[in-house]
């Protein structure tokens, strides 16, 4: 999502319509306006602003979270470089990277041409919808909802060992998400099934915008389904990649919710990601000043990850000459 | 970048290729493929039918596969009592439904400023309200937690109102203020020649002009809020004042729920996201491209 070129593009001076005032003096045309923006900039202020410059101020801290926070300087930030759960739980970011952003784009790429190029036109467009829905119903619910059901199913007494009983493969059985050599694969599992949907129904619905007649032209001079997909789906959807890729990355480096309801960072850390490890410096270990540390260092990868993105597509569009 | 709501699907224009290569076989073995990737994305909710249903005896001795000796809804009944299922619902519905407002009209007011005042500097606030988007909820979450016991807030629904309104009004504003800024001159201007102040124009002229994009949001602040879990967790401890998701992971951490009624919590906690689902598909399927066309 990169700043609206079109905002950046229009000149700002567009002439503005008499306002019926006399001005004593020049005003810029938008004096007025700055009063809208004041609800929506006290609130951040107070909610975003505010609490993320005290943050900072708290990871140069030591502070338990009663009394009076003690300065301790970039203490914090030195521990954390040789804290070996820091980075594990970074490790596992790229891990959930995987799970999240590169499965997920790489499998909706194909399902979406698919399900509009092959089942879509050959099918009854209803037909295309039905499957996209069952893709996206995942996406629905709330997370910690979905943490829960497959927690149950990866279970020792659960469904998934049930199913592997029932074919034979018993002896398969485990402890799918208490056992550190399968927590993190099952967890990435979860993930890929929870995100699916999302690039699927975002690359159907950029397949809309293409002239059928595209494909159809194509298909008459003979171009087989993959040089459809090179020449056409890809190029003609790079803008929602682009979106996709962006958001999910946010999405993944954050992820809390289904590692709490999965896994609590457990077993032995080996599912831990920054987002929980902060959560649980924070409220059960009580450590305030590094909890903050850690959630610093995490906005601050966020941030660069998302310039980088964004640049990156900029480039990509003024290469196209933009669209 | 504009909100470009997906238009219409038309129905009846599919024009069908003529089958020159005789890929009758072929397609119908790529929908057969198609069909079981679908059904297997769908197998953990009939897993979880299948066991919410399930006395804890009847579990532990067939297991969670086979099908339900007797009809048993104790167990959805234990947990709608247990966690006073009326009242997290009542508190997921109040919670997001007033996110959803406030933030839409927060929304508005600061891209009207941005899109159609274009006030000096709105690139770096849009860029601003954005990264507030992406923050990390942890950057923010304990001072947040600070100041809501300083300010007698914590544990409090409107806590969490406060806090989401302005999270989702990032986003929303980023969202309006791009699509606002295409917004078309004339309109504004033959306004104005009819001397209709700005707040007048905001409600008159370009409220109407946006309803789309509008209720679009509305949806997904909804859903976002109601789906939200690190936040409300940290916030609302206890019975009356929790959400549906928070109320289901914190009866799940006692590990004192057995097999059956982990279901049948997670079968009444999904409920309401499929009925909203169901109900506004059209919506969340041109919602989820908003932001992402060009």
């Amino acid at each position: 999502m990169a700043v609206p070129d079109t905002v950046a593009a229009r000149p700002g001076a567009t002439p503005s319509p008499p306002t019926g005032r006399t001005p004593r003096r020049p005003r810029r045309p938008d004096a007025g306006y700055w009063l809208y923006l004041l609800p929506g900039a006290a609130l951040f202020l107070l909610v975003i602003g505010g609490p993320l410059v005290y943050t900072g101020y708290l990871s140069l801290t030591k502070w338990s979270g009663v009394g009076d926070p003690s300065f301790i300087g970039l203490d914090n930030y030195r521990t954390l470089l040789t804290d070996d759960v820091f980075w594990t739980s970074f490790t596992n970011t790229i891990a959930m990277i995987v799970a999240m952003v590169v499965l997920p784009t790489l499998i909706g790429l194909v399902l979406a041409a698919v399900l509009f190029d092959t089942i879509g036109r050959r099918f009854r467009p209803r037909t295309a919808a039905a499957l996209r829905a069952a893709f996206y119903l995942p996406q629905v619910l709330p997370v910690v909802v979905a943490g829960i059901v497959w927690g149950w199913i990866l279970r020792p007494d659960g469904a998934l060992n049930g199913l592997l009983d029932a074919i034979g493969l018993g002896t398969l059985s485990h402890d799918w998400l208490g056992d550190p050599d399968t927590a993190l694969p099952m967890v990435m599992a979860v993930m890929i099934w929870v995100q699916l949907g999302y690039p699927v129904v975002v690359f159907m619905a950029a397949l809309e915008r293409v002239n059928p007649e595209l494909y159809e032209a194509a298909e008459i001079d003979g171009a087989g389904w993959w040089r459809r997909f090179r020449a056409i789906t890809l190029p003609q959807i790079r803008p929602e990649t682009f979106v996709v890729g962006l958001t999910c990355t946010i999405a993944a480096m954050k992820v809390f919710g289904p590692i709490y309801a999965l896994t609590r960072g457990g077993p032995e850390n080996a599912t831990n990601v920054p987002s929980y490890f902060a959560y649980f410096t924070f409220f059960k270990r009580l450590n305030v000043g590094y909890g903050s540390a850690i959630s610093m260092v995490l906005t601050l990868i966020i941030v660069v990850v998302a310039v980088l993105f964004i640049r990156a597509q900029n480039r990509a569009e003024r290469r196209d000459g933009g669209i | 970048m504009a909100v470009t709501l997906t238009p219409p699907r038309t129905g009846g224009r599919t024009r069908r290729v003529p089958d020159r290569h005789h890929r009758g076989v072929t397609r119908w073995i790529v929908l057969a493929l198609v069909t079981v990737a679908a059904l297997v994305m769908l197998v953990p909710f009939a897993f979880m039918l299948l066991n919410a249903f399930k006395s804890p005896g009847d579990y532990s001795t067939n297991g969670p596969l086979s099908w339900p000796t007797e009809f048993y809804t104790t167990g959805l009944r234990t947990y709608w009592e247990q966690v006073d299922f009326p009242v997290k619902l009542w508190n997921s519905i109040l919670i997001s439904g007033s996110v959803a407002v406030l933030a839409v009209v927060v929304s508005l007011l600061s891209a009207y400023a941005l899109g159609i005042g274009r006030v000096r500097g709105r690139l770096w606030i849009i860029g601003l309200f954005l990264l507030a988007n992406m923050l990390p909820q942890e950057a923010l979450i304990y001072p947040l937690y600070h100041f809501a016991k300083e300010a007698g807030l914590y544990n409090t629904r409107l806590a969490v109102i406060i806090i989401f309104t302005v999270i989702q009004a990032a986003f929303g504003t980023y969202l309006l203020a791009s699509v606002l800024s295409t917004f078309p001159r004339p309109l504004l201007e033959a306004a104005a020649l009819d001397g209709a102040g700005k707040w007048r124009i905001l409600w008159r002229v370009v409220l109407p002009n946006v309803r789309p994009t509008i209720s679009v949001l509305l949806v997904f602040f909804f859903i976002w809020t109601w789906n939200e879990f690190l936040i409300p967790l940290v916030m609302l401890i206890d019975n009356q004042t929790q959400t549906i998701p928070v109320a289901l992971a914190s009866l799940q951490g006692d590990r004192l729920m057995d097999a059956p009624t982990t279901n049948a919590g997670a079968l009444l906690s999904l409920l309401p996201a499929i009925l909203f689902f169901l109900v506004f598909q059209r919506t969340l399927a041109r919602g989820i491209t908003a932001g992402a066309d060009k």
